[in-house]
């Protein structure tokens, strides 16, 4: 089961429909005490920064989203559920976030127009292998709609040009986080949920999360 | 990169599409989620879906049209008519609209606009308005101004449609959904006019709506009116052109949009 979190912001239910859609069992769920079930969690938000923080402060479902992302359970983090993974923001300063990605969520540039709502494409971060966009096609056309993002670090794995390089998704483990809306992105985000789901499936236990990275055989030893 | 959105507009009288019907009977009684679903699968960028209905009885058969379509259409879609309350709001957008449209109870109590973005984010409130051409009253620009109407172009109001537009912006819109009166059902384009005023003054994303009758009237409110979506009902529901080929057209014309 992949629990949608539900603490009481927006829409939620497209995020649900379209993880069912491509085949997931996926509920929202409001109770904190299931989320220690779940196989898999999503962390969708809209709005801005610091009531989604109270709201799930306040939901009780904070603490279960840190002990499933500590336990390792396959995380996704959906535009304001994504920044929220961050230290904090400057749309709420004061306001911490998880702190469970180094950075900030920072505004975006001048001279555009706030929010960006609009369909742009992904600019992959070379060289950073990316399960969650795995099989995307290129170009890569998603939806975001945000006037923040967080800043580009080590673990942003794509990015979009909006008066500069922004932060359209990040990946460290089996934590994941998107800023664009991949429920809301037709097919490419159909197919990035998907991945989600695979993540998922091959996370249950007694399965190994990822493919384990065997460290070469050390040459030599087999005489 | 500027990205322009194309978004067919869907009529729904008592859960059924009504658009285009008093030309041609080709969508009389459509199903406004089958419609959803081909336009979604032209390449269509948003919805947008108008509940007309007149009697509040059917305000559960919206709210069921949005359900199923969230069950299937995996793009952003606004839902506008008849949203009076945060209530309502809520309603539309737990059963899976993306945005709230308001109108005439935006214009009577401001407020309301501000209440839903406080409870959901600016992102999920558009403000439609329905602006007429009028002269100027103190004669400045180009002796031209716009004014708002309510209730479905009924009622005048005597508010300056591009002060309305600045002063939504700031009190919570996320978006302008601008319909143009004189042009609404004219085929003869946009009020380009109207259309680059509000976008050069109003900080927040621009829908034009209200002209489309071919395809390089979309081209002239992106290109010239400087909207961020141009939005269009007719030439899609009759069959004339499918959003695919807006798009195409777009993109010839050197605008950026998603590809279908």
């Amino acid at each position: 089961m992949i629990a949608v979190l539900d603490y009481g912001i927006g829409n939620l239910r497209s995020a649900e429909k379209a993880l069912q859609h491509v085949g997931s069992d996926a509920r929202l769920v409001s109770d904190p005490a299931r989320v220690a079930d779940a196989e898999g969690v999503v962390l969708p938000g809209v709005g801005s920064f610091g009531p989604c923080a109270r709201a799930l402060r306040d939901s009780g479902l904070e603490s279960a989203a840190l002990d499933a992302i500590a336990r390792g359970t396959p995380f996704l983090g959906i535009c304001i559920g994504f920044q929220l993974l961050y230290e904090g923001s400057e749309e709420d300063p004061g306001q911490p976030g998880l702190g469970v990605l180094p950075g900030m969520v920072r505004a975006l540039p001048r001279g555009v127009k706030h929010p960006q709502m609009q369909w742009n494409v992904l600019d992959r971060v070379a060289g950073h292998e990316s399960g969650l966009l795995a099989g995307t096609p290129d170009p890569a056309w998603v939806y975001f709609v945000h006037s923040f993002a967080p800043e580009v670090t080590s673990d942003t794995t794509s990015t979009c040009d909006y008066g500069g390089p922004i932060t359209a998704s990040a990946e460290r483990g089996s934590l994941w986080g998107t800023q664009f809306h991949p429920e809301k992105s037709g097919s490419v985000g159909l197919g990035i949920l998907g991945n989600f789901a695979r993540e998922v499936a091959n996370t249950r236990p007694g399965v190994s999360a990822r493919p384990v990275t065997r460290r070469p055989a050390p040459s030599g030893t087999d005489s | 990169m500027r990205t322009v959105r194309v978004i067919p507009c869907l009529d729904v009288d008592a859960g059924r599409v009504v658009k285009g019907i008093q030309f041609v009977d080709l969508f009389d009684a459509g199903d406004p989620v089958e419609l959803a679903a081909r336009y979604n699968a032209q390449g269509a960028d948003e919805l947008v879906f108008l509940d007309i209905t007149a009697s509040s009885d059917h305000r559960q058969t919206m709210v069921d049209v949005v359900s199923r379509t969230a069950e299937q259409v995996f793009i952003p879609f606004t839902v506008g008519g008849g949203v009076r309350s945060v209530e309502d709001a809520r309603r539309l957008l737990r059963a899976g609209a993306d945005k709230v449209g308001i109108n005439t109870a935006a214009v009577e109590r401001p407020e309301l606009i501000t209440e839903i973005a406080t409870e959901f984010g600016a992102q999920c409130v558009v403000v439609a308005i329905d602006a007429r051409r009028r002269p100027a009253p103190d004669g400045d620009g180009e002796g031209v101004a716009w004014e708002v109407f309510t209730h479905g172009g009924r009622t005048s109001t005597g508010i300056d449609a591009v002060h309305w537009a600045e002063r939504c912006a700031t009190i919570g819109a996320g978006e302008i959904l601008l319909t143009s009166m004189d042009r609404d059902g004219t085929r003869d384009g946009f009020d380009i006019a109207l259309t680059r005023q509000i976008s050069d003054r109003c900080p927040v994303p621009l829908i034009a709506s209200g002209g489309v009758g071919e395809l390089d009237h979309l081209v002239a409110g992106a290109v010239e009116g400087a909207a961020d979506a141009v939005l269009a009902a007719s030439i899609f529901h009759l069959g004339e052109f499918t959003v695919g080929e807006a798009k195409a057209h777009l993109a010839a014309a050197g605008v950026a949009v998603r590809p279908a």
